[in-house]
């Protein structure tokens, strides 16, 4: 049984800037994984290394067996990786029901011209994708917002709407970017038990990166600490927290 | 009265025909972001078409439309594929500009070898003759009526495309996203072909209405009417469907009362001023959306 997602060796510089070097990770099925690191460490970096947004200069990424370094990122996110972003970017002018239908399409699909011409496989298909898109609603407690615009949603509820967004690609790997960025301590409490039960509810395994120290020990299992691109220290959340080299990074 | 009528409606049918070719113009620039300055001459190319399957080959009108607006759909499709994606993204966005004002040149040089420069006179699509009010005082062509009810058919079914199908949706999610749109597993290349797709197949109906209306068909047919679409795309706000047609409206009727009112020779000097001094006024448009810098 090999790992959810296993990187070797990945690297990628801009310019003379080595932004990630030598970056390695294992995650394995079902765990609730933390990268940290302070700012302009690379952690985004390694996020779009990851879905493909960019290539990477050398390294290979594997999703369980499958070796998808180099894939575009449709292949990748049809490969089973889907991502939240670290500035909120949902499609602000659709419905929150269209946003979530919209990472239903890889899943659903009928061709144009009977979308076009109306043909009963249109109405078909669109009712499935309808009520699909609202059972994620419901979990996420979005339903009553259903008809309003992303964009007029709470800041918190935009956050939980990126999430179902990226559910409804049907991921096995789920990034997740900053997710307490800008809430409240309430707000961040809500957001801990959401992720807990993503991973316990679509039986899910979840990297994320976050800066919020309470989070990420109270949810995460695991750790790996980025500075300046590459790996200082990786394992159990209480033995990173605690490594000496680790408390320098942070706190200078 | 009557006489302002007259032109009133030639306006409004006038300005419907900029607005349909204004929605291909508007939707290509949502969606890649990009001017396709050759859209006027896929409309001149659509109207070959047609002139040749109804005079040349003798076809039923409506079945000669049909098979321009699949001819444009293809030629639409192939331009983009081998001009302009090759160039999306890589290169800054005044190469893709260029390529367009290229593509332009080479379908307008393409239709002067294999049609030559004189001019085909058109017979129109529509064979009716239109009606008569106040008496036989007012009449209005039915070519007019047509590309009235033609354009707001076209503005609803586009409309319920964008809004209610995935595949409209897509195109709303790439116009907004492209690279999240893509992390979602929307393909945006072939929303993109989509898009230039369903605007070419708009111009081959553009110049059906056009050449009806004004039957005289030559490689610099398009020209014109594309760039004057192009000032309605920009008036109503570029991206904006709704924009579009209301800019193609507002330009025909205006162009038709200048023309009547002021004078023929500086018509066209009118409508581009009124382009400038809107942009002065609203740099987005009538109905373009604020674009927020982000800090």
């Amino acid at each position: 049984m090999c790992a959810m997602l296993s990187v070797n060796n990945l690297s990628i510089s801009f310019g003379g800037l080595r932004a990630v070097d030598d970056f390695n990770i294992e995650i394995e099925k079902g765990e609730l994984y933390g990268l940290i690191g302070p700012n302009g460490a690379g952690k985004t970096t390694v996020f779009n290394l990851l879905t493909g947004v960019y290539r990477p200069d050398e390294g290979r990424i594997f999703l369980e067996d499958r070796n998808i370094t180099g894939l575009d990122t449709v292949e990748i996110n049809k490969a089973g990786i889907a991502r939240t972003f670290q500035n909120i970017r949902l499609f602000k002018d659709l419905s929150v029901l269209d946003n979530v239908k919209i990472g239903l399409h890889n899943i659903f699909t009928y061709p144009t011209i009977s979308g076009i011409l109306r043909l009963s496989s249109y109405f078909r298909i669109e009712k499935e994708m309808d009520e699909r898109a609202l059972e994620l609603l419901k979990v996420f407690d979005l339903e009553k917002e259903k008809d309003s615009f992303a964009k007029n949603l709470p800041y918190g509820k935009q956050r939980k709407l990126e999430i179902a967004r990226a559910l409804a690609t049907g991921p096995k790997l789920l990034l997740l970017d900053e997710p307490a960025a800008g809430m409240n301590p309430n707000e961040t409490g809500e957001l801990m038990d959401t992720i807990r039960f993503v991973r316990d509810e679509f039986d899910m395994t979840i990297l994320l990166i976050e800066h919020d120290m309470k989070l990420v020990s109270g949810i995460c299992e695991k750790l790996s600490v980025l500075n300046f691109g590459s790996v200082l220290s990786r394992g159990k959340t209480s033995e990173v927290l605690n490594d000496p080299e680790v408390i320098a990074a942070y706190l200078g | 009265m009557l006489n302002f009528l007259t032109y009133f409606v030639n306006g409004i049918s006038l300005g419907s025909i900029y607005a349909i070719i204004a929605l291909g113009y508007t939707m290509v620039y949502g969606i890649a972001k990009m001017l396709n300055f050759a859209h006027g001459d896929v409309i001149m190319i659509g109207s070959y078409i047609i002139y040749t399957s109804m005079v040349t080959w003798g076809l039923d009108p409506l079945l000669s439309i049909v098979i321009a607006a699949a001819g444009c759909t293809v030629l639409g499709i192939v331009t983009e594929k081998v001009a302009y994606k090759p160039l999306r993204g890589a290169a800054s966005s005044l190469a893709v500009l260029i390529t367009a004002i290229g593509v332009s040149y080479l379908l307008q040089n393409l239709a002067l070898l294999i049609f030559t420069a004189n001019p085909k006179s058109f017979s129109s699509v529509v064979s009716w003759d239109g009606i008569s009010l106040a008496g036989g005082e007012l009449k209005i062509q039915g070519v007019t009526i047509i590309t009235i009810i033609t354009s707001l058919i076209v503005l609803l079914a586009l409309q319920t495309f964008i809004k209610k199908t995935k595949q409209g949706q897509a195109m709303v999610a790439v116009s907004e996203d492209k690279g999240a749109a893509a992390l979602m597993g929307i393909n945006v290349n072939k929303t993109i072909s989509l898009t230039f797709a369903i605007g070419s197949g708009l111009a081959a109906i553009a110049g059906a209405l056009l050449c009806s209306a004004y039957p005289n068909l030559t490689p610099y047919t398009g020209a014109m009417p594309g760039i004057k679409a192009f000032v309605a795309a920009v008036l109503g706000g570029i991206g904006s469907i709704p924009g579009a047609m209301i800019g193609g409206l507002l330009l025909g009727i205006i162009e038709s009362l200048s023309k009547r009112y002021i004078s023929t020779q500086l018509s066209d000097a009118i409508v581009f001023s009124i382009l400038i001094i809107v942009l002065l006024v609203r740099p987005t448009g009538l109905l373009g959306k604020k674009v927020q810098e982000k800090v």
